[in-house]
């Protein structure tokens, strides 16, 4: 893990120099104007929870399955990573919601199954830290849950009528505004990839700690 | 063999109930408590607003089920009866059938007394359909009682586990209890259109087989030590 460090980090922040100066070159939504340019933001960071929720949930199946300690560490570091960037989106949306829809929240079918995402992640690290003893196990079973969830939560814009642009919005961007959309989500993949190797190292290294107390005390 | 465990799991847990009557009761008491503060946020000069109704009684319903859930495990964790239920020769998958449906036995004789509380103190017509009515209490309170008895039985060995249950259970279960709602408000309203409570029926039923399934092949691994 260590290795991949110095490289990523380079990189990210030679990305999140450049993706401030292509989101400001972007061409102007024609309705929303200026305001519509955290979209840039705030969809990369979706995405990124997104991901973070099936790397959480698949490898606390791994870990249910296979009692990998290792598989734990990659759940973890992934489902705190989900709060993270969930709540980006989260305080992202209601900035773009207060100019575009007048209110800074509203009880939308999308983003109450957002919201309630995120909760079911933040109710994964409350167990974790308060659970005690086997609270791992716990955890997991709540990340498979809170996977389990996410179906509904896409498919939700799709079937119910609800004000949030639909996902396909992504796929139908003009050519001006798809290559800093997309250089965007790159340049979160990239940090998404760099929080993600230190935390795993984090959490690798606070296990062997526990280990070693552990030996220690049995002397 | 399957089917045996789970008749027996479920008749041990009735017949303790039957004996103390204790999660009933109380369950039942905290039920209408609910009902009775949701009185007062809800109505305005003597008249319900709106559809109160629908969205009081599946909250009434949800608490009283954390309530029932967190004692039913509660006793097993007293005399370490759940470990001996885990050490006893059977399928674990089956003891967890049993003890939902010992769950849901008490969740539905609760909804008997509560859905007709409801609809009384707040004119609200639940029975105009009965089958769909039914169909929404049925669903959605299995859907409830699947997840709910899966981590009720996890966190019996855990620290603090009142505080935890709901705290995982009401995140998960959320879309559940959305459904209910929204199926129940459709009910009372002055022209019922039976398509969305039928759509709401079915996604229900398509959050307990997920749930279900889930429970099912998650229970043996968690509880194991």
């Amino acid at each position: 893990m260590r290795k991949f460090f110095a490289p990523l980090l380079v990189l990210a922040i030679l990305l999140m120099v450049v993706a401030p100066v292509l989101i400001a070159e972007a061409p102007y939504e024609a309705t929303m104007g200026l305001i519509q340019k955290i979209f840039y933001f705030h969809v990369p960071s979706a995405m990124m929870m997104m991901l973070s929720v099936f790397i959480c949930g698949i490898w606390s199946i791994i870990f249910l399955l296979k009692k990998r300690p290792a598989a734990d560490h990659v759940a973890v570091t992934a489902g705190e990573l989900a709060v993270v960037f969930g709540l980006f989106v989260l305080v992202t949306g209601p900035l773009w919601a207060r100019i575009a829809w007048g209110v800074w929240w509203t009880w939308d079918v999308r983003l109450t199954s957002y919201f309630l995402l995120w909760m079911i992640f933040v109710g994964y690290l409350l167990v974790r830290k308060y659970g005690g003893p086997g609270s791992d196990k716990l955890s997991a079973a709540m990340a498979i849950f809170g996977m389990a969830n996410v179906p509904f939560v896409y498919v939700s814009v799709d079937i119910w009528r609800t004000m949030h642009p639909k996902t396909t919005v992504v796929t139908t961007l003009g050519e001006g505004m798809a290559i800093p959309f997309w250089f965007c989500v790159f340049a979160f993949l990239v940090v998404y990839s760099l929080v993600f190797v230190s935390r795993l190292r984090l959490e690798e290294q606070r296990a062997r700690v526990e280990q070693l107390f552990l030996e220690a005390s049995d002397i | 063999m399957f089917a045996r465990v789970v008749l027996l799991v479920m008749r041990k847990d009735l017949t303790i109930e039957v004996r103390s009557r204790e999660i009933l009761y109380t369950t039942l008491f905290f039920a209408v408590s609910c009902v009775l503060v949701f009185a007062f946020a809800f109505v305005r000069e003597g008249e319900p607003l709106g559809d109160a109704a629908a969205g009081i009684l599946w909250i009434a319903i949800a608490f009283a089920g954390t309530l029932a859930l967190g004692r039913a495990f509660e006793r097993e964790r007293h005399a370490e009866t759940l470990r001996a239920l885990m050490l006893a020769p059977a399928a674990r998958p089956a003891i967890y059938v049993g003890k939902l449906l010992g769950i849901l036995a008490l969740l539905f004789a609760t909804e008997l007394i509560i859905v007709p509380l409801v609809a009384l103190l707040f004119a609200a017509p639940f029975f105009s359909r009965p089958l769909l009515l039914a169909g929404l209490l049925v669903s959605g309170t299995i859907g409830f009682a699947a997840v709910g008895t899966l981590f009720a039985a996890m966190l019996v060995r855990a620290r603090s586990r009142d505080v935890l249950l709901p705290v995982l259970l009401y995140p998960i279960t959320i879309p559940v209890i959305i459904a209910g709602v929204r199926g129940t408000a459709a009910l009372v309203q002055p022209v019922v259109d039976p398509a969305i409570i039928v759509m709401l029926i079915s996604l229900l039923v398509a959050f307990d087989v997920v749930f279900l399934t889930l429970s099912l092949w998650t229970f043996e691994p968690l509880m194991t030590e």
